[in-house]
């Protein structure tokens, strides 16, 4: 069988003295679209902060390529190929849209994406290059978030509420462009409240609970059942 | 299970702590004359590190200008011994309500400073103050003038009766430094501004105006420096603006005795001048190095264990000898 | 005419107060550090340039070739070794570090330079001027204002036009997005304080050539650097310029007065800003 790109065993993670996971384990093979699926609270944000350096965690608990990296910091993370389209796009305020961009692509990773073909994927952006970040609608800000994560050249792409807050026109043209992204050879992650389209983007899906991992399987075969008792623990 | 304030250690320090206090004040018919000084000398400093404790590690008022309130009380003994002709008691008392005056349109303005920046706007309000007084020839200009012998006499008849109440009076102001310290907070202020220290969300829940207690704050520990800075300049009977307002003699070492002892505790600024004096006596020899070695001691304590040896002590023992907050206690004759 | 030149003397003065605040203004745009210690540090690269006139006989402003390159990776080591480690959501520590490192600063030097007065000889710039319509211009004043117009310049294009000024701002934005950028926020710190005291190395020479100095004085230009930040409004670089002129204009104008009331004049000038416009005259950052 071949060796995972990510691996997840027995994950912990803590605030202060709030634990916030459980023992996960998980594993995304290259080249997969898994689907975070779980109600508020239930773990994920932290889940896509522990696997992205913003918590500390103990080494081995998550490997990349069969390599431990659990206590890596989050730019050392960034540096093997994984980058984070984070909740709420927290663009850079003081940066421009083509800024956001090109310090996404500073680290210098080989691969398809640039500033042109990020424009390419999202030409409005391109209109908007010189404007600063935050004058830009939350549909564009989402758009420059996962530009400036693409920009890293990731292997591994995380988007943490891909969708959260945006108008419904803005998710459907996010949407499409996703096989643009995961097409070019980048496995996913993808954190998802819209139950229907995650199942729909992604070959198999976690949902989680509680800070633990409640049902596991593939998205395409799995019932609609099954993840309402493992979504809102009904047993 | 009871709630309570007190504790047992808390008990048997306050019988303790009154024991030395006796001994402490008949000092004058057991100690030498340089003992007394010393002391006398070991309480300013405690009183002064009390109220900055009560200011950096309580209401976040981080000032590096303490030096400002010592210098002006100062002088005003001075002006007000020299030109009014008031005893010298009651020019301390006068320091203490002219500093509290002065302290209100200086906390106006450079309460509009945040955080560290407050800090250094308080360094300028001690440096405006050094260049006035140097200004000011009637009472020596830039090199400074003595205590006319004349109003020195006036205290008490004779050398010792003179020194044992110049050592009285250091003694009463720490003990009542300390005791008001204690007292604001336990009061509802008091504890509102530990909450704040400790957690902003309980703060804004507390709904007691923040700006005010801290204004209260500031005012309160500016009289009692110009106070502590009268006494300071009674003992030495000789004033200049460099001594009267050096950064120095009246900030960096009460910081250090502070940050030493365990900042944000009322423990803390006892065990640091202590400590600070009795590194001193030892190092004092050393010039420059004793003040390089503080700072180094200093940088460490910051970045090792920030809330200083009594944090550490209190860590290890849970002790508490200023019993402040309420502690849930298992009451093991009868449970409930 | 004889104010006139009071206030061109004075405008020329700022330029040195605006290199004193420039790096503190940058290490607080960065990172929200204030570093008690600046006014030592200028202090500390006067007696540095001294030393390296004296030991290579060179002229003050070519020891800038040692001195520069010497301050730069001291702010480095510092940053990374110990103001990293203070920096968090109390501002206690980074505060209390720095002044306890002010402090060693300043005894150190004593202990090496003793207590008195230090000059930098800079030959016939210290005294060379050049007419200008009635006014006399001296020429080290001209280049001290120059230079600061320059750095300031230089820093606003790396700030605004370059990587590392993007990185500088994203870091500032905010720490961990930065980072998930593959931004080492220690590294970046570092950098910035090297800068920072690059800067310092500059404004610590011009110092050292234009007055003598001792160990005691950085107190003084710290608080100049200060007061030409606050007066110009947080975060601005030009705003520092503009804080500093109005901050040696005030010197000079209280010096023409009284010669007492020189030092006082500046503070008053500062304590005037606060009390009508708190956020300074041209505000970028709150807080």
């Amino acid at each position: 069988m071949d060796e995972p790109l990510l691996q997840i065993t027995k994950l912990n993670a803590h605030y202060n003295d709030f634990q916030a996971l459980y023992q996960i384990d998980m594993s995304l093979s290259e080249g997969e679209v898994l689907a975070i699926i779980g109600s508020n609270g239930a773990g994920k944000t932290t889940l896509m902060r522990s696997i992205s350096g913003l918590m500390s965690n103990a080494s081995t608990q998550l490997r990349y390529r069969g390599r431990p990296f659990g206590a890596l910091r989050a730019d050392q993370v960034a540096a093997l190929g994984i980058a984070l389209v984070p909740e709420g796009r927290q663009l850079f305020p003081s940066l421009s849209v083509e800024e956001n961009l090109l310090i996404g692509g500073r680290l210098g990773r080989k691969g398809p994406w640039s500033l042109e073909n990020v424009f390419n994927l999202f030409p409005i952006l391109k209109e908007r290059r010189t404007l600063p970040s935050t004058s830009l609608s939350g549909g564009q800000q989402q758009m420059v978030a996962i530009g400036r994560a693409l920009m890293a050249n990731p292997e591994l792409i995380l988007f943490d509420e891909i969708s959260l807050g945006l108008a419904p026109v803005i998710i459907k043209s996010i949407y499409e462009a996703l096989p643009h992204i995961v097409g070019e050879g980048i496995s996913a992650m993808i954190v998802e409240q819209d139950i229907s389209k995650a199942l729909s983007v992604s070959n198999r899906v976690y949902c989680m609970q509680e800070g633990r991992v409640s049902l596991e399987g593939v998205s395409q075969s799995i019932s609609r059942e099954d993840i309402s008792h493992a979504y809102f623990g009904i047993t | 299970m009871r709630v309570t304030r007190t504790s047992q250690a808390a008990k048997i320090a306050a019988i303790l702590g009154a024991g030395v206090l006796v001994v402490l004040i008949i000092a004058p018919w057991w100690a030498g004359r340089a003992d007394m000084r010393l002391m006398g000398e070991l309480f300013l400093y405690l009183a002064l590190a009390s109220l900055w404790n009560l200011m950096a590690g309580y209401a976040g008022l981080v000032s590096v200008g303490q030096q400002a309130y010592v210098g002006f009380g100062g002088y005003m003994l001075f002006a007000l011994t020299i030109f009014a002709g008031f005893p010298p008691i009651v020019a301390i008392a006068g320091a203490g309500v002219l500093g509290a005056l002065i302290s209100v349109p200086v906390a106006l303005l450079i309460f509009r400073l945040r955080g560290a920046y407050f800090a250094i706007g308080t360094w300028v309000i001690a440096e405006v103050f050094r260049l006035s007084f140097a200004q000011i020839s009637a009472l020596g200009g830039g090199s400074g003038s003595s205590l006319p012998v004349k109003i020195v006499r006036s205290m008490a008849d004779g050398r010792l009766a003179r020194e044992a109440l110049s050592y009285w009076l250091a003694l009463g102001i720490a003990f009542c430094v300390i005791a008001a310290v204690y007292m604001f907070l336990r009061s509802r202020q008091g504890l509102a501004l530990t909450a704040i220290r400790d957690n902003e969300l309980a703060a804004s829940s507390l709904g007691i105006d923040i700006w005010w207690t801290k204004f209260i704050v500031y005012v309160a520990a500016s009289a009692l420096t110009a106070m502590i800075g009268a006494l300071i300049f009674l003992q030495k009977l000789r004033i200049s603006p460099d001594a009267a307002f050096s950064v120095n003699d009246w900030t960096a070492f009460v910081i250090f005795i502070v940050v030493i002892g365990g900042i944000g505790t009322i423990e803390g600024p006892i065990i640091g001048t202590l400590i600070f004096f009795a590194l001193r006596e030892t190092l004092a020899d050393l010039g420059t190095v004793y003040l390089m070695v503080l700072g180094v001691v200093a940088i460490l304590i910051m970045l090792r264990a920030p809330k200083g040896i009594w944090g550490l002590v209190r860590a290890r023992f849970d002790l508490q000898l200023f019993p402040l907050g309420y502690r849930v206690v298992s009451d093991k004759v009868k449970g409930d | 005419m004889d104010w006139v030149n009071v206030l061109v003397q004075g405008a020329l003065l700022g330029g040195l107060y605006a290199l004193f605040a420039a790096g503190l203004s940058l290490i607080f745009g960065v990172m929200r550090l204030v570093n008690i210690a600046h006014g030592d540090l200028i202090i500390f690269a006067a007696y540095m340039g001294l030393t390296v006139v004296t030991f290579t006989g060179l002229h003050p402003l070519l020891a800038l070739v040692f001195v520069i390159p010497a301050m730069a990776i001291i702010g480095y080591v510092l940053q990374i070794g110990i103001l990293n480690h203070t920096l968090g959501d109390d501002l206690l520590p980074p505060l209390l570090v720095t002044f306890g490192l002010s402090v060693i600063l300043q005894n150190s030097l004593l202990e090496i330079y003793t207590a008195d007065p230090q000059k930098m000889d800079a030959g016939v710039l210290e005294t060379a001027s050049f007419p200008l319509g009635e006014l006399q211009l001296g020429v080290l004043p001209v280049l001290t204002f120059g230079i600061a117009v320059v750095v300031i310049a230089s820093l606003q294009w790396l700030f605004y036009r370059t990587a590392i000024g993007r990185a500088f701002r994203a870091v500032s934005d905010d720490q961990d997005i930065a980072q998930l950028m593959g931004l080492n926020k220690s590294h970046i710190f570092g950098l910035a304080m090297a800068l920072a005291l690059a800067v310092t190395a500059i404004a610590g020479i011009l110092l050292g050539i234009r007055t003598s100095f001792d160990p005691s004085v950085g107190g003084g230009r710290l608080i100049f650097g200060f007061e030409a930040v606050i007066i110009g409004g947080l975060g601005n670089l030009w705003g520092t310029l503009v804080g500093g002129v109005i901050l040696g204009v005030a010197q000079t104008v209280g010096a023409k007065i009284d010669p007492g009331w020189q030092v006082l004049a500046g503070h008053v000038a500062f304590l005037l800003v606060l009390a009508i416009r708190p956020q300074g005259l041209f505000p970028r950052i709150s807080g």
